[in-house]
């Protein structure tokens, strides 16, 4: 992408949140600001917008273009084992505790179109753990989820998830996970088997149940200061105690008074509830 | 030239040298702060912020998000994150697509910033061989900043310097010897 971008004011957009709010509910007015205004002027610019009136139309008047934009506006880029060193901290020292529980419940918000998902998935298998676990998967967005759901990743990205699992610890050949169709990798049926997508928005929806696992790793860097407060008050609601809370690298806990209750994992983003 | 508010250097191929024969001649007390976004390749964090803070008395950190940009301190764009400059003056990270084949992207930290800094915004570009950064440098000069590159004669690789040459009005071309001087007279 090489995009010239188009001049909007802060004020039109400022208008346009305030629109998605007052007609479908979706409140992105505590999300960064130059993020989000790059994202919209990124979507004006793809769709080649007359002019910032008829944009706004558009999205007000027009549900499917309105699915559009909440996919274009939010960003879905993942892959699988992603920073795998992180993958190898959950690999050797936090799901091996948490496997001396009966059952192990994730949740892994802001799950995109499930690549990390389905990582989860591989580990807790090769640790003999997967019968005996459930990760809730969700994201605000029903069109990505319904892509997860597929489990069905682009053929050429397996060389580089590949790389990213061996080098997350896994000692598999990892094309036994899938098989190629084409153009396509299928995942086998028994990764899916332990996953439920759902749509959940951290900004409006609550808790709706205790974890011993919440991974959340970058979404909080979309968020204003006020908004991360609030959704990691979310995830401390949502974490049993002695749980583990996990950031994306450029992610912290450390400015929030629930810091105190945790007690970080060394040199990684994630954290354990201590009390 | 207008009071400068902040100083944004992009390079890519070839840059890092450049930055390593200017930082020693900065001024330890600059009025601006300096956002560097250069192209590397993701897993190399840390290394680069560690090897720069070795050659100038100014504060050298990476970027966190969220971080007020405060004067006087050299911040570096994390690798695979694009860094943007909010209308409060605090750093957001992004990690969107990549923008021409680069995160982080130059064009990403021009374009946020000149917005939020106007006419007070001075944008270097240095060497490299992309274009990531040109199309920075029009929404620089289309809100009043100014635009400067390095000389394309003396870059190691020219392609990005040249680039911005040919598309945008560029207010100053700087060979490297001629750099630390210009970045401390806009103190």
């Amino acid at each position: 992408m090489n995009l010239e971008l188009p001049v909007v004011s802060d004020e039109q957009v400022e208008v346009l949140l305030a629109d998605l709010l007052e007609h479908y509910g979706y409140d992105f007015t505590g999300y960064s600001k130059a993020s989000i205004k790059r994202r919209i002027l990124r979507l004006y610019s793809l769709d080649k917008a007359v002019s910032f009136a008829e944009f706004r139309y558009r999205i007000n008047n027009d549900t499917f273009y309105f699915k559009r934009f909440v996919e274009q506006i939010t960003v879905n880029v993942t892959e699988m084992f992603r920073d795998p060193v992180f993958f190898k901290t959950l690999r050797n020292e936090v799901l091996p505790k948490l496997g001396t529980y009966p059952f192990i419940r994730i949740w892994l918000a802001g799950c995109s179109t499930g690549e990390e998902a389905y990582s989860i998935s591989i580990i807790l298998k090769e640790l003999n753990l997967l019968h005996k676990s459930l990760i809730y998967a969700t994201d605000l967005n029903p069109v990505v989820l319904e892509k997860a759901g597929q489990s069905m990743f682009a053929m050429s990205q397996m060389k580089q998830y590949s790389e990213n699992y061996i080098l997350s610890g896994g000692t598999k050949d990892f094309s036994s996970y899938y098989t190629a169709n084409y153009s396509l990798a299928k995942f086998s049926d028994e990764l899916k088997s332990k996953i439920i997508f759902s749509t959940h928005n951290l900004v409006s929806d609550h808790s709706f149940n205790e974890f011993q696992l919440i991974l959340c790793r970058n979404v909080l860097i979309y968020f204003d200061r006020d908004l991360q407060h609030k959704v990691l008050q979310l995830f401390d609601d949502s974490l049993e105690g002695l749980g583990y809370l996990a950031l994306g690298t450029k992610e912290t806990l450390d400015f929030s008074p629930l810091s105190k209750n945790y007690k970080r994992v060394p040199a990684e983003k994630i954290w354990r509830k201590v009390s | 030239m207008g009071k400068c508010d902040a100083l944004i250097i992009g390079g890519s191929a070839g840059s890092l040298d450049v930055l390593l024969k200017v930082l020693p001649a900065l001024s330890p007390t600059l009025s601006f702060p300096i956002v560097i976004v250069v192209h590397r390749k993701h897993g190399s964090d840390s290394l680069l912020p560690d090897l720069l803070s070795g050659k100038t008395k100014l504060q050298v950190k990476e970027v966190d998000e969220k971080e007020p940009v405060q004067a006087g301190v050299i911040y570096i764009a994390p690798s695979d994150y694009h860094t943007l400059i909010e209308r409060d003056h605090t750093f957001s990270l992004d990690y969107s697509e990549k923008i021409n084949y680069s995160r982080p992207s130059i064009d990403a930290t021009f374009q946020t910033a000149a917005e939020v800094y106007q006419d007070k915004l001075v944008c270097l570009l240095l060497s490299g061989s992309n274009a990531d950064g040109v199309n920075g440098l029009k929404s620089v000069k289309a809100w009043g900043g100014i635009a400067g590159i390095q000389d394309p004669a003396s870059a190691q690789v020219s392609y990005m310097p040249e680039q911005a040459y040919i598309h945008v009005k560029i207010d100053y071309v700087l060979p490297i010897e001629d750099m630390a001087e210009f970045i401390n007279l806009l103190s």
